[in-house]
């Protein structure tokens, strides 16, 4: 793994970026590396846009905010770059060379020559994961698109194991704490587990979620 | 209630095991009011605090607290809060951005009436258009309201700094209020590694007679403090009450350093002290003058810092020692109007080398490359 990884997670209101962003980076400190997590959102509503932030690395972090020059850009939602719901436009801005972009769409989105010339110079390597349907077919709530995509992240990076992420998960959704990021994602947790007769059923389902995400990514050429 | 062991500040702070949790500022804020053997908090909810104050409330659930409620809205709570403390309990509030414009009548009578309140502020724009983003400029109206004022650069300052603020406003010959700022989101809403005291251990109790003040309590009832004061009387000996009171209370402050280099370790902390260039920040600004500071290494050139940690009692003495030598100094700021570029040329003796910036406002994030490209500058 590179000294410093910096990941921006961009989708929309209600899908799971300030709890994924939450899973990741305590996967990673579970895994003995540092990690700051921080969400960026204006009013909370469902659908307006958000944003988390994951820096991960072997050093002390001390860039705060916004991750401006992201190693990795994942678009839970199709609308964020069609419809410009993001902080940056376009929706790769900032993105470092060998860059790598992981977008939840059913197929892959229509991106202008000139978008596909810069990520072309950019050697920037692109991959599309229907997310969403995988979440409702295998967990049976779109809450679950957030935990595709963490799967769909493990698959193409080293970094956090699985192991680690799934001890995150329990950690988020197993225990008796309440995770208060922000008022809805309090709000949220309940409403997850409410779909889930059991936790053990959360925890399992969420696995084979996973499992299923990692081996349905597809990478497409630029 | 909760029982916890009772043990000395300084075992708290410097002596106690420590653990590392990976939490959010919010739930600093939570886990320094779990130590702080408070007894009363009130709240009043407004992004980017909201989630701090739940958390207390959480808290007080649990039995940490003696009592907990939700005012009307900042003012009233911070009304309250002033009733509290005068009432002899160790009281806890939090705001910030325009929560802390609605209450602002409130925190010079704090400070004028000794009460040692502390409360944490989150840093907001005030604007129309309406914004939830951090920008630091409510920390220029605050800078003169009498009150002590503590920046937070990350998290684990702010447990750190909230925990400590109580001690030190509670000492007799300070008895003034303190307020620890941490910048909205960029500290509030960020989970990042912080090093604990344990749970089961908490402060001293307060003991409201150490008030320098008369306490309110069955001999002097709250009817003399309205009774009694100057304006009633508007004559020379009024006058001169208040004037000599205003200097009473800057003093109170200045009497605080030295509790503030023995717990917080100095009003500003310096990384690098000799070098030609100067970052000097408070905030988040200093952690994103950090990371300016190893990229500005990369191209061999050598860059200083200076964090302040204390901006009330203002570290006049420190900034003229530690910033002498330099040729340039870098004032990176989360506001348009540059207040710390402002005090800073106010105290060093050539303020013709502070760099006025780089700035960030509106709630935007500064670049590593921003400050960076002011380093070229100066170096250049």
């Amino acid at each position: 793994m590179q000294a410093k990884t910096f990941i921006r997670m961009s989708g929309l209101g209600g899908q799971g970026v300030v709890t994924a962003a939450h899973i990741l980076g305590s996967a990673a400190v579970r895994s003995g590396l540092l990690s700051t997590v921080n969400p960026f959102f204006g009013a909370e509503k469902r659908l307006a846009p958000a944003e988390s932030y994951v820096r991960i690395s072997s050093q002390t972090i001390h860039e705060r905010g916004e991750v401006l020059f992201p190693d990795i850009i994942m678009i839970f939602h199709p609308h964020v770059i069609t419809l410009g719901k993001s902080y940056t436009m376009p929706f790769f801005d900032g993105l470092q060379k060998q860059g790598k972009i992981i977008i939840n769409a059913p197929e892959p989105l229509p991106l202008n020559e000139s978008e596909r010339a810069q990520l072309a110079a950019l050697n920037a390597r692109l991959y599309y994961i229907s997310a969403t349907r995988l979440a409702l077919e295998i967990a049976g709530t779109e809450l679950s698109s957030n935990i595709a995509m963490l799967g769909a992240l493990i698959a193409v990076t080293d970094l956090v194991s699985q192991q680690a992420l799934e001890e995150a998960l329990a950690e988020r959704f197993g225990g008796t704490k309440k995770f208060v990021a922000s008022g809805t994602t309090a709000a949220l947790d309940d409403v997850l587990k409410s779909k889930f007769t059991k936790l053990a059923q959360l925890m399992d389902k969420n696995i084979a979620l996973i499992e299923q995400a990692k081996s349905s990514i597809q990478e497409h050429v630029i | 209630m909760i029982t916890q062991k009772i043990v000395d500040p300084d075992y708290l702070f410097f002596q106690s095991e420590r653990s590392k949790m990976f939490i959010t500022g919010s739930e600093a804020v939570s886990e320094a009011i779990k130590r702080a053997n408070v007894d009363m908090a009130i709240a009043y909810p407004i992004t980017p605090q909201s989630e701090s104050m739940h958390l207390v409330g959480d808290l007080y659930a649990e039995g940490y607290l003696k009592d907990y409620f939700r005012g009307e809205n900042e003012f009233s709570v911070m009304s309250a809060v002033a009733g509290a403390a005068m009432g002899g309990v160790r009281v806890f509030t939090a705001t910030g951005g325009p929560g802390t414009m609605r209450a602002f009548e409130m925190f010079p009578t704090w400070a004028g009436a000794r009460l040692p309140v502390v409360c944490a502020f989150f840093t907001r724009g005030v604007n129309s258009p309406l914004t939830i983003q951090p920008d630091t400029i409510e920390m220029a109206y605050m800078l003169d309201t009498g009150i002590m004022i503590f920046h937070a650069e990350n998290a684990q300052d702010l447990y750190d700094m909230l925990l400590k603020a109580f001690v030190i406003a509670e000492q007799p010959e300070v008895h003034i209020p303190v307020g620890v700022f941490a910048d909205g989101f960029f500290v509030t809403h960020t989970r990042d590694e912080v090093s604990t005291a344990p749970a089961d251990l908490k402060l001293p109790a307060y003991d409201p007679y150490s008030s320098p003040v008369p306490v309110m309590d069955m001999n002097n009832v709250p009817l003399r403090q309205m009774r009694d004061p100057f304006v009633m009387k508007s004559n020379f000996i009024s006058y001169a009450a208040h004037a000599s009171w205003q200097q009473e209370v800057a003093a109170a402050a200045q009497r605080a350093r030295r509790y503030i280099d023995h717990y917080l370790g100095g009003l500003v902390e310096s990384e690098n002290p000799g070098a030609d260039i100067m970052i000097v920040a408070s905030g988040t600004a200093v952690s994103q003058g950090r990371a300016a500071i190893i990229a500005a290494a990369g191209e061999g050139i050598d860059v200083g810092l200076l964090k302040i940690k204390c901006l009330r009692p203002f570290p006049t003495e420190e900034i003229k020692a530690l910033t002498r030598h330099c040729k340039a100094i870098i004032v990176p700021e989360f506001n348009r109007i540059g207040w710390l570029a402002r005090e800073i040329k106010a105290v060093v003796e050539d303020n013709s080398k502070v760099v006025d910036g780089p700035r960030v406002f509106g709630g935007m994030t500064m670049p590593t490359e921003m400050i960076l490209e002011s380093i070229r500058r100066c170096s250049a």
